[in-house]
């Protein structure tokens, strides 16, 4: 109620009387920015003509929301801001560290790339079935799972992408997309209802859902709490999410049947968000519980990075293959959490990051190839390299860079993690990382020749010349996250500094801590 | 359902619980109410309006699409938030502001907004399935 009544009320017990200063408020504004944005495109949803221009200059917008996040709290260290003025732990807090920054900024600069990307490669129907207003209301979601400082209010932006991500899978409403839909919801929703048990059984055992809060209050509660269980059920909701084995199933059976775009966007970011949360639960929240848990997910790790690359290698239909590396793509991650140790998971950072550029840009990449062959089956398409060396050359560095060789940018994040591996003497860990690159190589290198540089079968049927013409947006949204790759791979060494200082801040939560409770002694 | 009771009564009904639906809204601040549940009620008003009349009518009598306000009022919900920027408090903060309209005064406030916001919102998101729901049952 207004602050007028008869008696005077001491505000600073309950609410922070402090004036915010305005770059504080860089902390929230990549989701408000997204909602607003999203609204605008949603009410103008019949106006197909203007939907491209509107959610490109937003997502413009948005990157430098996340530059600008990502320079102060390198400059700064974390900082948090908590909703409606209300102290902590009552308020819902975002509170911004290096991880969510780095993260924050890699997915903007991704859906910036499919946003260009979309402007032709999706049609006005796709338009008017809202492809821009479910692109930027995604990335709200996306943003505030990174940015939140509350487990409740991860939750939320869980759901809100995963809304968005509904509606962008059935985009065109065709048989074959909403089979693949009703498995990745049902998958999904089972996967966020556990995480929904897990977190009201947090707040039952914490009295709070505020990830400071929780740090400071985990030390005492470890002695009697059943913290174990806790942080299984976690595991298993986050690894659904993140398509770990052998939860894994439900990607490959869908991620091929929406428009290449939205595959894309999915292959690169959301699978990432289970990363994410695995990295700010398991790791920060509950440290010695992960480390207890290290060698179940080790083993999930191998699992789930040998059974994405073989799944792959035995493909014929080159989105199925591709599916099948992003579940590759999440062992690797994956080996870096069950190690734990800040190089482990400096490693497990940059190949998240490194993976929602490429993953995204293989999916295009496999987009426009199939596009101008005629067929993404590998035993039907063939002969783009003669026709498309640009092309082709692109998707040889995009696939080579997935498999982590030289100098591409998926060559650094392997070899800290091998190294990683290497320092505590997990030998079957590393042995498991260098077999599944060396099949990688193999099944990309397999894709490549078939479908690139394999001359076209003689009795194939005549391509349509109208889609041998690659439209500028495509390469652009390509062009942009292969420079990417190559970039980084040659000048990896600001990266690996992030990944490193993220890891830290991991570990060491004192900065966290204190900038959500600046009178908190850390522990 | 198209029976001529249910069709005299329906915009009588309709028009009553819509009205109904903003006094919920407003009321909400202090008491039970709020802009989720009038925008349930409001909803609910237009799915029995296009049950006794037919869907065409109610797109005509909202004249925008339910989607559109739907947008609409995330639009408003989120410049709700917004205006505790110029203000120097953090997102969300509950602003107020005293109106003395004809000797009576008003408390105004972003959470209204805010509320106001998330009725659109809901009565967008419901009567859009709603209405796509009683289309379906024809064909």
């Amino acid at each position: 109620m207004a602050a007028t009544s008869s008696h005077s009320v001491d505000l600073s017990q309950a609410m922070n009387v402090d004036p915010t200063p305005l770059a504080d408020w860089l902390v929230v504004m990549p989701v408000v920015w997204c909602l607003l944005a999203g609204a605008i495109l949603l009410m103008l949803r019949k106006r197909t003509e203007l939907q491209a221009s509107i959610g490109i200059v937003a997502l413009v917008g948005l990157c430098l929301l996340d530059a600008a996040l990502l320079w102060r709290v390198l400059e700064e260290g974390p900082f948090t801001m908590v909703m409606g003025r209300w102290l902590p732990p009552f308020g819902i807090a975002f509170t911004v560290d290096l991880l969510g920054a780095f993260f924050t900024m890699t997915s903007g600069l991704v859906a910036l790339a499919a946003g260009i990307f979309g402007r032709d490669d999706v049609d006005s129907t796709g338009r008017r079935y809202g492809f821009y207003p479910f692109l930027l209301l995604l990335m709200a979601g996306v943003s505030g799972a990174f940015l939140t400082g509350d487990v409740f209010n991860l939750y939320v932006w869980f759901e809100v992408l995963l809304i968005s991500s509904f509606g962008l899978l059935v985009l065109g409403s065709e048989r074959e997309q909403i089979d693949g839909a009703t498995k990745y919801a049902f998958l999904n929703l089972v996967g966020t209802t556990l995480f929904l048990v897990a977190t009201g059984y947090l707040y039952g055992l914490f009295g709070t859902l505020n990830m400071a809060d929780i740090l400071i209050k985990a030390p005492e509660l470890r002695q009697t709490a059943p913290l174990m269980t806790l942080v299984c059920l976690y595991l298993l909701a986050f690894a659904m999410k993140a398509a770990a084995f052998p939860v894994n199933f439900w990607l490959p059976a869908s991620y091929h049947t929406p428009k290449l775009v939205v595959s894309g966007l999915f292959g690169g970011l959301l699978t990432k968000i289970g990363i994410y949360a695995l990295l700010r639960v398991l790791v920060m929240l509950f440290p010695i519980e992960r480390a207890e848990l290290g060698w179940v997910i080790a083993v999930l790790a191998a699992g789930t990075m040998l059974l994405g690359v073989l799944g792959a290698l035995a493909q014929n239909d080159t989105r199925r293959a591709v599916g099948f590396l992003v579940i590759s793509g999440i062992g690797m991650m994956l080996a870096g959490i069950a190690l734990g140790s800040p190089s482990g998971l400096a490693g497990a950072i940059l190949y998240a990051a490194h993976s929602m550029v490429v993953m995204t840009a293989i999916y295009f990449a496999a987009g426009i190839g199939g596009r101008v062959s005629g067929s993404f089956l590998l035993s039907r398409s063939g002969g783009i390299y003669p026709s498309h060396l640009v092309l082709a050359f692109a998707t040889l560095a995009l696939f080579l860079s997935m498999a982590g060789l030289p100098p591409f940018s998926g060559l650094w994040p392997k070899v800290m993690l091998v190294k990683a591996a290497l320092d505590v003497g997990e030998w079957w860990l590393a042995g498991a990382i260098l077999v599944t690159g060396f099949l990688t190589t193999i099944t990309v290198g397999r894709i490549w020749a078939l479908a690139y540089w394999k001359p076209r079968a003689a009795d194939a049927e005549p391509l349509d010349p109208a889609s041998q013409k690659v439209p500028m947006t495509s390469v652009i949204g390509l062009g942009m996250l292969t420079v990417l790759t190559v970039v980084f791979g040659l000048w990896p060494e600001p990266l690996i500094a992030i990944s490193q200082d993220a890891a830290r801040g991991l570990i060491d939560t004192s900065s966290f801590v204190l900038s959500v409770f600046p009178g908190e002694v850390p522990q | 359902m198209r029976t001529v009771i249910f069709r005299t009564v329906a915009p009588y009904l309709t028009s009553l619980m819509v009205l109904f639906s903003i006094f919920v809204l407003l009321r909400g601040h202090n008491e039970p109410g709020g802009g989720f549940i009038g925008g349930l009620i409001a909803a609910s008003a237009f799915a029995i309006y296009g049950i006794a009349c037919g869907v065409a009518p109610v797109r005509r009598a909202i004249y925008f699409h339910p989607m559109a306000i739907s947008a609409f009022g995330l639009f408003m919900s989120s410049i709700a938030g917004m205006i505790s920027l110029p203000l120097s408090v953090p997102f969300m903060t509950g602003n107020w502001m005293q109106l003395s309209f004809f000797g009576v005064d008003i408390d105004l406030s972003s959470v209204l907004i805010f509320d106001i916001g998330v009725y659109f919102v809901v009565v967008g998101a419901i009567t859009s399935i709603a209405l796509a729901l009683e289309e379906r049952d024809r064909d």
